[in-house]
């Protein structure tokens, strides 16, 4: 099963189907005809999402249980997908869209939180992805999209323990990326700018903010054109472009 | 535990946007907690789904509200029955695009696409086809609700007891004040596939619409109507009607149109309106002319323009509509058409439409006989015209629809739907501190408080 020469749709892992950019991703990816496996925590939640998209589009729908606290999650996620990409007509996928953002004070107020920060958002996932690779290198094809941060191009007052777990999953996926792509898969970093979900309902400042749905759109239509990083709205590599360039001598008396 | 977030609310006319502690559950357990936090706060509760209709129904200045829109997953379709059930957020844009092409529709369609099933229900909705099909309280089977005790209750459509009877009857159209509504299982109806096959004529006047409109037997079937026209022209129009299809339409446009800011008050000057309907008019050949269209394109033609109601500026805009029984509706429409024509106030949205029978609700809005609807900026005088437009509407012994209302007086409201005295008394039971509330239920003292506080 090769993802060049196949147009069979496949099927894909969403890590994280209970956020709005996961649901948003299933939906989309059912809707090229692919089947979906839906991963995450609210079982429930998730039954609920696996009916309607079974219903409005007629794919075959999967509900895993995954918890990124769990130490066991990746392992059984390997498993359970080695088992499933048997039964696909096509190249297994996976996309991941978990992650955690407490507030930056509350950490402040409570270091012991870095770490569930860095295994919600890095370790946890790029356990689970280094344990699907290599099932991508025996397909020789397929491909994996990790959804990061902007937060994760640099240190920020505001929220940098979470940016810093963000860098450390875009440099996982860029090597992952230098990996698989020796092998026909392919790796895409996406770095969303402001989306309109839960996590940020409410905050303040935000502007230019971008519905899931459009998220969703951009990361399928990236990966048709095999883009390696890709930052949604797409507007947002010229904001980061800014931000990146500005001397640290300069930007550490900031506060953006 | 649930996120509350104060943000501006306001109705789609845009009249005013106060700021309002909301929260926007992503899963069902998070909106079941949201309903409980807010039942508890005591500051009232307002549902609100795609924020669609026009005045104060959806909005709520100092309470809470829990938004419905990102709960909108399709449960559970018989393919057989075309019996569906949905989260309260789900909207008819979803449903028309997962299942026309598998033989399905919503039976009532309203004019605007992202209207959710909780709102459908809310205002008991009617579409082009009323005539024909009922309202949408007509198709549906049961309401899963959270009630103002906090109480997770289904309403079943066919329950035999009086007061689950009652509260049925109280929810459709009851702008959700009997409660938080969770899911609606309803019945769909078939469609040959997505499109309908769309015949336009021109009808030069009032009469000549009635006639059109009385003898059509088209299953989908509306009017355009010239809200400037006076004299000879007074209510001429353009009839359209349709039957759905299964042809291919031409493919649907995907992208939007959107309205990126607010558009100068010269944009629907009584000029600009009168040449506008005037062209719109004659674009109609006089000897009709027969389309066909995706069936999108024919339910929502407005939804072509993202954001439309920006068109009528940073004031905001009213909707008048209502409805006359049978035997009012010509003196009755001519008065109102002279009445808005004489204000040349109106924008180029007017709109005739025949209803079939009465809906199911106490406070539904569909009866048998003739609804006009008419846009009017937000200028000074709208209200004075509206005035004139609702005692116009009364003498003839017509109603006002709800979902685009924003002046109606509580007294107006016992005159012109004589089943809201048994609403506010079921209302009256099932909510006695008034929690569910909403600034129309306020206006309206549709709510409980009222009675308590000594029916004020």
């Amino acid at each position: 099963m090769s993802a060049e020469n196949t147009t069979a749709p496949g099927g894909w892992i969403v890590l994280g189907a209970t956020s709005a950019m996961g649901r948003a991703f299933a939906r989309a990816a059912a809707g090229t005809g692919a089947a979906v496996a839906l991963a995450g925590r609210d079982i429930a939640d998730m039954d609920a999402t696996a009916s309607d998209i079974r219903l409005t589009t007629g794919v075959e729908v999967s509900v895993w249980l995954f918890d990124a606290a769990d130490p066991n999650a990746p392992a059984d996620l390997a498993q359970r997908a080695a088992a499933w990409a048997e039964t696909l007509d096509g190249a297994l996928n996976a996309a991941v869209f978990i992650g955690s953002m407490p507030e930056q004070d509350e950490i402040d107020a409570d270091p012991a939180l870095i770490g569930p920060v860095a295994r919600d958002n890095y370790a946890a996932l790029a356990e689970s992805l280094h344990r699907l690779a290599p099932l991508f290198e025996a397909q020789k094809g397929g491909a994996i999209i990790g959804v990061g941060s902007v937060a994760g191009d640099r240190g920020r007052i505001k929220n940098y323990v979470y940016g810093a777990a963000k860098a450390a999953f875009h440099t996982y996926l860029s090597g992952l990326r230098n990996r698989l792509g020796r092998c026909g898969a392919h790796v895409m970093t996406v770095k969303p700018g402001f989306v309109d979900t839960a996590m940020t309902w409410g905050l303040p400042g935000m502007f230019l903010v971008a519905r899931p749905e459009e998220v969703a759109e951009s990361c399928l239509a990236g990966l048709s054109k095999g883009r390696n990083v890709l930052y949604v709205p797409w507007f947002w590599i010229g904001i980061m472009t800014i931000i990146r360039t500005v001397p640290e001598r300069i930007f550490k008396k900031l506060s953006i | 535990m649930t996120s509350w977030a104060e943000i501006p609310l306001s109705g789609w006319g845009r009249l005013s946007a106060p700021e309002t502690l909301a929260a926007r559950p992503e899963r069902a357990a998070g909106f079941d907690a949201a309903v409980d936090e807010a039942l508890d706060a005591g500051e009232g509760l307002l549902m609100r789904g795609a924020g669609r209709s026009y005045g104060d129904q959806a909005v709520l200045k100092g309470g809470r509200a829990v938004l419905t829109e990102r709960l909108d997953r399709v449960l559970a379709f018989d393919p057989e029955t075309g019996a569906i059930e949905t989260e309260a957020g789900c909207d008819f844009q979803r449903l028309i695009r997962a299942f026309a092409p598998k033989g399905w529709i919503p039976a009532a369609i309203p004019g605007a696409a992202n209207v959710t099933m909780g709102g459908a229900v809310a205002n008991d909705v009617h579409g082009k086809n009323h005539h024909a099909d009922g309202s949408f309280g007509d198709h549906v089977e049961w309401i899963e609700l959270i009630a103002p005790s906090g109480k997770p209750r289904i309403l079943m459509a066919d329950a035999t007891g009086r007061a689950e009877k009652d509260l049925f009857r109280a929810t459709i159209g009851g702008m959700g004040l009997t409660g938080a509504i969770r899911r609606v299982g309803f019945r769909m109806m078939r469609t040959p596939g997505a499109s309908a096959v769309v015949k336009e004529s021109r009808a030069p006047d009032l009469e000549a619409q009635l006639a059109a409109l009385e003898s059509s037997d088209a299953r989908f079937s509306v009017s355009w109507i010239d809200a400037m026209g006076t004299g000879a022209h007074l209510g001429r129009g353009l009839v359209e009607e349709a039957e759905l299809s299964g042809a291919p339409p031409r493919s649907l446009k995907k992208g939007k149109t959107r309205v990126p800011f607010n558009a100068p008050g010269a944009l629907l000057s009584s000029l600009v309106v009168k040449i506008f309907n005037e062209v719109h008019y004659r674009l109609v050949p006089a000897g009709g002319r027969e389309s066909l269209k995706a069936l999108e394109t024919f339910l929502f033609p407005l939804d072509a323009i993202a954001d439309w109601n920006r068109l009528y500026g940073k004031r905001g805009f009213r909707q008048f509509q209502c409805v006359l029984p049978p035997d009012q509706a010509e003196a009755g429409l001519a008065r109102l058409l002279e009445r808005a024509a004489a204000a040349q106030a109106a924008s180029p949205l007017g709109v005739l439409k025949r209803m079939g029978a009465a809906g199911r609700g106490r406070l539904s809005f569909p009866m048998e006989g003739y609804t006009l609807a008419m846009d009017f900026p937000n200028r000074p005088g709208v209200e004075e015209l509206l005035v004139d437009l609702y005692a116009i509407t009364e003498k003839h012994h017509g109603r006002i629809y709800l979902a685009k209302d924003s002046i109606l007086s509580a007294r107006e409201l016992d005159r012109m739907y004589a089943e809201a005295g048994t609403f506010r008394n079921t209302i009256a039971k099932l909510d006695p501190h008034g929690r569910m509330r909403s600034d129309m239920s306020e206006r309206l003292e549709l709510s409980a408080r009222h009675a308590a506080e000594g029916g004020k």
